[in-house]
């Protein structure tokens, strides 16, 4: 079959349409956001009519695919690491109900923070919820591990994770297809009470699941996406996982002379790393992100032979991998390059010119100043870029809806008024049950949702409000007289100052909308409508 | 065969048709290949760069090694010189000469210039204004890509027929512009190498 040039995500988009996939449930967030984007442009997933629409957020894409995998059907869910936060209590609950259909979860990591709040492992959720992973090193082994991931996870009766990071994500290179792998009927589960999480079943189900976990790591233990070579050379073993494997043997482009144990298909095989350990005199572990196999070989103690990685500093502790860092660690000389001239400045994001956004910041920075600063919790979009001058206009960015309720909280504490700015997916995502929290209490909060109609950040995915903030707002239960929608453009700008300090000022809750098409969103819709025209 | 290159830029000005230009090239020769690019947030203008590695063996890592790319193509003077801790001591920097300006402390253009000619191996050339020579401004890029050329081990013909594939939706007017502009950015070098 002829290669494609695939990007990680989109391998792995390829495969789960391959391996007869009926439905992908996702929330966009950078690195995992192309899965779903390549399956919504794909013919073929139009043809075999997969589900392929945003949802709300990463929860309510989770409970959809558990609801998919209820009907028998094979589904698969995508988000960023974060996004596994918003979703976790499905995800673990997902464990204990167990799977009708295959239920594959994509979580992607960004080590080093390139777009995120955090660098969080998405392995440790795994471990927890007691589920197998599956981490490629490769787009081929991206396609070809969410290929056989719903099988597996029907013979096991689990959802499977696949966790990915940054780097594979947004990598491009060849793939080879397999033969289509036709959907699952709809079919009920064959224990009705199998998805009922009363106590009484929720104890057999976890029983269940623990007596499952031997046959995970069997399974790891036989893996092909598992290897352990060992060498004569018996002074260094290595574990390597993911796509720390391939920086590894970046540095030995002739084949590495150290005994090596490749991990990629979890729970951690132990009876593999009992044989590496036994076999050498000290070992290293690889692994990009947080060092989760590493603290699970050493413990605490660290009893016998010594054991090198993140934790010992033998390797940063924090921050992506890359094939210098490990070259380092095995004291191998690195060529530096030249250094960058003193003429090179930053070039930090910044909104576009003309953006909606720009003019929300200046009214309110004018209309705020009475006030006094510190008093403005924004959340996470392009928006949060008026934390950078010229605007210096936010206080805060924690994570998705976090604005509302923490301007709640502020002034439940007496920092009256406080302000949240806060986009339309994010509110929408998470945003609308913390504005019901502060309509219960009145709480004397200016809630600001400026309305792009589109998800910016992330790249422009249809945004779940569809124009219904004002609808929604008055149907949470905010007074209609302090919902205010706006034109956040220079020739209003008096006007949106004026409407700001009047609500600054209300001692309840007021929610203005400023509303403006994204510049990028709307540059793209014009061009597709210009597209579809000529056609 | 192997060539590592970095491509350098500013979110937003396209740097990944060059990528697609010599990806396309690549599995045309059969060659290996592996391209990280960045997506997100530095998409928002922010400076943006891609790694490429073509060659006739597997390749491990997504990411060039410290030190060791053959080649930057930056389409902006000040970005190419970002990645200088990445090429090798006898590599390339092939670069556009028209600055982008987004900051506020965007250096004079003067010394962005004078610290490009200080790298031994260099391509400066203004894309921009032999792009509009050739036909369209908007092929800048493609110049850049042809001033690439002499340095990636790929011949020629399979880059032109890259450029055939990408622009051939768009009717043999555009692909004659951009067949036009990358030989002329590829004569530029053979000139000033
Ligand atoms: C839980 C979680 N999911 C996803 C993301 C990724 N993410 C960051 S910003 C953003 C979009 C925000 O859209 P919106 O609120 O409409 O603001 P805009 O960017 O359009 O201004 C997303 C999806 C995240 N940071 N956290
Ligand atoms: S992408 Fe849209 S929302 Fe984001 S900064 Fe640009 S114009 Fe503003």
């Amino acid at each position: 079959m002829e290669k494609l040039l695939l990007l990680g995500d989109e391998a792995l988009a390829q495969g789960a349409i391959d391996g007869g996939i009926s439905g992908v449930y996702a929330y966009p967030g950078t690195p995992s956001t192309e899965i779903m984007e390549f399956v919504q442009h794909s013919k073929q997933a139009a043809e075999l009519n997969i589900h392929r629409v945003w949802s709300a957020n990463e929860k309510t894409a989770m409970e959809a695919a558990i609801g998919m995998s209820y009907a028998g059907k094979r589904a698969m869910v995508c988000f960023k690491h974060v996004g596994l936060n918003v979703a976790a209590d499905a995800f673990i609950n997902a464990a204990m109900t167990g799977v009708n259909g295959g239920l594959v979860v994509v979580s992607a990591d960004d080590p080093s923070m390139h777009s995120s709040q955090n660098e969080q492992d998405s392995r440790f959720y795994a471990k927890f919820a007691m589920i197998p992973i599956l981490e490629p090193t490769n787009q081929q082994e991206a396609y070809d591990m969410v290929y056989m991931a719903f099988e597996l996870s029907e013979r096991l009766n689990v959802p499977v994770m696949i966790r990915i990071t940054t780097r594979l994500a947004h990598s491009r290179s060849g793939v080879v297809r397999k033969a289509v792998t036709p959907q699952n009927k709809l079919k009920l589960p064959t224990d009705p009470r199998q998805f009922v999480l009363l106590p009484a079943i929720a104890r057999v189900n976890y029983k269940k699941l623990l007596n499952t976990i031997p046959v995970m790591e069997s399974l790891a233990e036989k893996s092909t996406f598992n290897r352990l070579s060992l060498s004569n050379n018996k002074k260094l073993g290595i574990i390597a996982a993911g796509i720390a494997h391939n920086y590894l043997m970046e540095n030995f482009p002739d084949g590495c002379p150290h005994s090596v144990l490749k991990i990629s298909q979890y729970p951690v095989p132990s009876s593999l790393v009992n044989k590496l350990y036994d076999h050498c005199e000290t070992l290293m572990v690889l692994e990009d992100g947080m060092p989760v196999i590493e603290e699970m070989v050493k413990g605490i103690i660290n009893i016998g032979k010594p054991i090198h990685g993140r934790l010992d500093g033998t390797l940063p502790r924090d921050g992506e991998l890359n094939p210098a860092i490990i070259a380092k660690a095995f004291n191998m000389e690195v060529y530096e390059g030249m250094p960058i001239p003193n003429v090179v400045r930053k070039r930090p994001p910044s909104l576009c010119t003309g953006c909606g956004h720009i003019d929300v910041y200046t009214a309110l920075n004018e209309a705020i100043i009475d006030f006094g600063a510190g008093r403005v919790f924004a959340d996470i979009g392009c928006y949060t870029l008026g934390a950078l001058p010229p605007f210096n206009a936010i206080n805060s960015c924690v994570d998705m809806g976090a604005s509302i309720t923490m301007a709640k909280g502020a002034a439940d504490a007496g920092l009256v008024p406080s302000v949240a700015v806060i986009g339309d997916s994010t509110f929408t995502h998470s945003g609308m049950t913390g504005l019901l929290d502060a309509v219960n209490e009145n709480s004397p909060i200016t809630v600001i949702i400026s309305d792009n109609s589109t998800t910016g950040m992330t790249g422009g995915q249809t945004s779940s409000a569809h124009g219904r903030i004002l609808e929604i707002c008055k149907g949470i239960g905010v007074h209609p007289d302090h919902i205010f929608v706006l034109t956040p453009l220079k020739k209003n700008h008096e006007e949106n100052v004026r409407i700001m300090k009047q609500e600054l000022a209300y001692q309840g809750v007021s929610v203005i909308i400023p509303q403006r098409e994204c510049i990028q969103t709307f540059a793209r819709r014009k061009k597709d409508e210009k597209k579809s025209s000529e056609e | 065969m192997k060539t590592d290159i970095i491509l350098a830029g500013v979110g937003g000005q396209g740097i990944l048709s060059i990528a697609a230009g010599i990806g396309l090239a690549a599995v045309k020769s059969n060659l290996h290949i592996k391209q990280a690019e960045v997506h997100g947030m530095s998409q928002r203008g922010g400076d943006v760069q891609s790694h490429l590695r073509i060659s006739d063996k597997p390749i491990a890592s997504d990411l060039i090694p410290n030190g060791s790319a053959h080649l930057i193509i930056s389409v902006e003077p000040m970005e190419g010189l970002r990645y200088l801790p990445f090429l090798r001591k006898d590599g390339w920097l092939v670069t556009n000469t028209v600055p982008f300006v987004n900051i506020t402390d965007y250096p004079e253009t003067e010394e962005v210039i004078k610290a490009v000619e200080a790298i031994p191996n260099h391509i400066a050339l203004n894309a921009d204004a032999m792009a509009k020579e050739a036909g369209s401004s908007r092929s800048s890029n493609i110049v850049m890509l042809g001033a690439a050329s002499p340095f990636i081990d790929i011949p020629f013909e399979k880059l032109e027929d890259g450029i055939r594939e990408l622009f051939g939706r768009k009717g043999n007017d555009v692909v004659d512009v951009n067949l036009k502009a990358l030989r002329a950015g590829r004569e530029f070098s053979m000139k000033n190498r």
